[in-house]
């Protein structure tokens, strides 16, 4: 198995294996050829996030990948690389924090039904593992987009009968947020949680224009259409 | 001085001390050498017991009476009194800040039974109870302005002795990104960096971080550690991987099956006698195989969704058509940093939560469900009470130590790498320190750690970058983790009887003598307290 990975330059690496994860053929090379090679790795069962990687362009977990002869591998996309397969997730993480992605204050006695708590179960399953993030084209135009993780996870929120403020949460993602995603669903190929985060976003644009807003990429259009300034 | 708490790990407990610390006035930073949300808590499936008796009738009393049965005398009553009692509130706090549970037709939250337990009393969601509980509490910290700073790596506590008491002064962190040596200035510090399981190598079902650093580092600084040798082996790990197959699989009825198709133990026996009986039908030549089949797909699809996909992925076995391989790992250790009942160890101003600390509820074998109830209800503890100490905390010491970190780089002088011998503990650990063991054994295994040790001084890393130093983190983790190998031997060679998890073949009964819990200092001496 002869397998690329990007580092500071394209490197190649064989070995004598079959029907193993990527993390394990990582963690071979790394122990048995070269102690420099650098990743992350936490649970190596697909739950905690740390290894998500791109391979042939596509986002992957490291550690749920079967690797596949002439495999290249690259670090994650729209973060800066830090070392080999490593990125820093710091910007990323923040969107969390920007999105308010929370609820808003403890509930007190609300009972939630099984039909409550299906609406959130596949969004709670959520791991960041950020191959949305990397995944997303709209970073390359908009580094600040609060972008498709932490907007499931506002909807995750909004919907959740415990929430009290829907009115702060729609507000905190008009700007930057779900009206600047392209709906072109490549977050929603590459989640190994099956979220769509696509979908969720269309749900949040549903509510928002319920609360009241527009879509500003409408609006700007037929106010300029008759190439007059738009003010 | 720069803070009044710091939080070292952003697993279950370390988020919950922070937020508790955080509620309560003090100024808080949580440091983890990971990110916040990578924490072994995401891998806990079962569910957090609490005696709200959704399902079935259930009682304080009843869930009290099965953890004391479950540790073997070990654990404290008044310890174990106070978890269970506080379970329902610290349930009904993770329902209050957003955590998805299970429900039931009544719209309750739904319940499972698990392992030695007499009422169906683990609250969970799906089998993604930690992981959604873990991000949840991350959420709420966001939402209360903890700060949190990632990928930073623990070297030392910095304490200070005066008046022939210690006490806690700050912290010696290397940050992974730029392997610069960086000094935190805190009055009080909570450990919550998780378990020694990866001590078993290969051979566990934890996360390649839970390497007991916090053990090690706290034992350095002249903490204490108790009941070492109390290792935790659960029966259903994936037969290739080790990775962890729920006992909620168990709890909804899953056998454990021989090569024969044979029945041979009740699978909702504790998990130190299921784990034997796994033992002793393997050491017979037997294959062992969970069988989850007769509850079907659309159960499994419900309620067991991360075991079907683990056991297709890890193991290319769908369980809903076929049995899945398996065989018992290690999996938690009861053992720990010796705290009192406020959380506290014996310096001043640290404090431990979650499987790092030795709260004395688990005893001799922990019940399933208890150690993420054990994570919110000492979490608690330790962040209220380390906000109130550094309140009270008047002493103003200045730190002035070397931050220069090249001494860290030592080159590598032996022919062997560290990671090779990362992999012989291991393999020496799950087959001498494991589910059975004996006296030959043990000492075998010590003097095979002594010899280790012996070579460290000749060990070192090949990778010279101070850019994100994998190699430089891993071999600082081994050289804790071969501390740590060493401490449970020690304890478990002295402990000469058979107890919970520690089954000694030579030894196979319970000893009143020994009813009591081992201790081990810095200078490695054993000592026994009620």
């Amino acid at each position: 198995m002869k397998i690329s990975i990007q580092r500071e330059n394209l490197e190649y690496f064989e070995a004598n294996v079959k029907d193993i994860t990527l993390l394990e053929f990582l963690n071979t090379i790394k122990i048995t050829v070269d102690n420099t090679l650098s990743f992350s790795s936490g649970c190596r069962s697909g739950i905690c996030g740390s290894c998500s990687v791109r391979v042939n362009s596509k986002e992957v977990l490291a550690c749920s990948y079967k690797i596949q002869d002439e495999d290249k591998v690259e670090p994650l996309k729209n973060s800066q690389v830090i070392r080999d397969l490593v990125v820093n997730m710091d910007k990323a993480y923040s969107f969390n924090y920007v999105a308010k992605a929370w609820q808003s204050k403890d509930s007190k006695n609300v009972r939630l039904s099984q039909e409550n708590e299906k609406i959130n179960e596949v969004q709670s399953n959520c791991i960041m593992c950020m191959a949305c993030y990397s995944a997303c084209p709209v970073y390359s135009v908009n580094e600040e987009f609060i972008g498709p993780f932490s907007l499931t996870r506002v909807w995750r929120y909004l919907s959740d009968k415990r929430e009290e403020n829907s009115t702060q949460k729609i507000n905190t993602i008009q700007t930057n947020g779900l009206w600047d995603c392209t709906l072109c669903n490549e977050c929603t190929l590459v989640c190994p949680q099956d979220i769509s985060s696509k979908a969720d976003i269309e749900k949040l644009r549903t509510r928002s224009i319920i609360f009241g807003f527009n879509n500003p990429n409408i609006i700007n259009f037929a106010t300029s259409f008759d190439g007059s300034p738009n003010f | 001085m720069k803070y009044d708490v710091i939080i070292i790990g952003a697993g279950g407990a370390g988020l919950v001390s922070a937020i508790k610390a955080k509620e309560s006035g003090a100024k808080v930073l949580v440091l983890t050498k990971e990110y916040a949300t990578r924490s072994q808590t995401s891998m806990a499936q079962g569910g957090i017991n609490a005696a709200l008796g959704n399902t079935q009738e259930d009682s304080i009393q009843s869930h009290i009476t099965n953890t004391l049965k479950s540790s073997h005398g070990l654990a404290s009553k008044d310890a174990v009194k106070y978890l269970c009692e506080n379970a329902p509130e610290a349930v009904q706090w993770l329902d209050n800040i957003g955590v998805v549970f299970s429900r039931n037709k009544d719209s309750k939250i739904a319940q499972r039974k698990l392992g030695g337990a007499s009422s169906p009393r683990a609250c969970y969601a799906q089998d993604y109870t930690g992981l959604k509980i873990l991000h949840t509490l991350y959420d709420k910290c966001l939402s209360l302005d903890i700060e949190i700073k990632n990928e930073k790596y623990l070297l030392e506590l910095l304490t200070k002795e005066e008046n022939n008491s210690k006490f806690i002064t700050g912290l010696k962190i290397l940050d992974k990104r730029d392997s610069k040596i960086e000094i935190y200035e805190t009055k009080s510090v909570i450990l919550a960096t998780g378990g020694y399981s990866r001590i078993y190598f290969t051979h566990s079902t934890n996360s390649v971080s839970t390497t007991g650093d916090g053990l090690a580092v706290a034992l350095r600084a002249g903490a204490r550690l108790s009941d070492m040798e109390f290792v935790q082996f659960h029966p259903t790990a994936l037969k290739n991987s080790a990775i962890l197959i729920s006992e909620s699989a168990r709890g909804a009825g899953g056998y454990i099956l021989n090569s024969k198709g044979e029945r041979f133990i009740n699978e909702l026996a504790p998990r130190d006698e299921v784990a034997r009986a796994i033992d002793d039908e393997i050491n017979k030549g037997e294959h062992i195989f969970l069988d989850i089949r007769h509850l079907g797909e659309k159960f499994i699809n419900e309620e067991l969704p991360q075991e079907r996909k683990l056991a297709k992925l890890y193991e290319n076995v769908d369980p809903v058509f076929d049995l899945l391989p398996i065989k018992p790992v290690a999996h938690y250790t009861m053992g720990g940093i010796e705290v009192n009942e406020k959380s506290q160890t014996n310096i001043n101003g640290l404090y431990a939560a979650g499987e790092c600390a030795n709260h004395k509820v688990h005893g001799a074998n922990r019940l399933g469900g208890n150690s993420l109830l054990e994570l919110v209800v000492f979490g608690k503890q330790a962040g209220e009470n380390a906000a109130k100490y550094a309140q009270e905390f008047t002493n103003n010491t200045f730190i002035d130590i070397d931050t220069n970190s090249d001494y860290l780089f030592k080159e590598d002088k032996h022919g062997t790498s560290f990671y090779e011998y990362q992999k012989i503990i291991g393999d020496i650990f799950y087959k001498n320190v494991a589910i059975k063991r004996n006296h030959k054994d043990l000492n075998f295994a010590l003097k095979e750690i002594l010899k280790i040790k012996k070579e460290l001084p000749f060990m070192g890393i090949k990778d010279k970058s101070k850019v994100y130093n994998t190699n430089l983190i891993e071999f600082l983790e081994f050289k804790n983790m071969l501390l740590i190998s060493e401490l449970v031997l020690l304890s478990a060679i002295k402990r000469d009887e058979s107890r919970g998890a520690h089954y000694r073949s030579d030894a196979p009964n319970e000893n009143k003598a020994y009813n009591k819990h081992s201790l081990i200092n810095k200078e490695s001496e054993i000592s026994y307290e009620d």
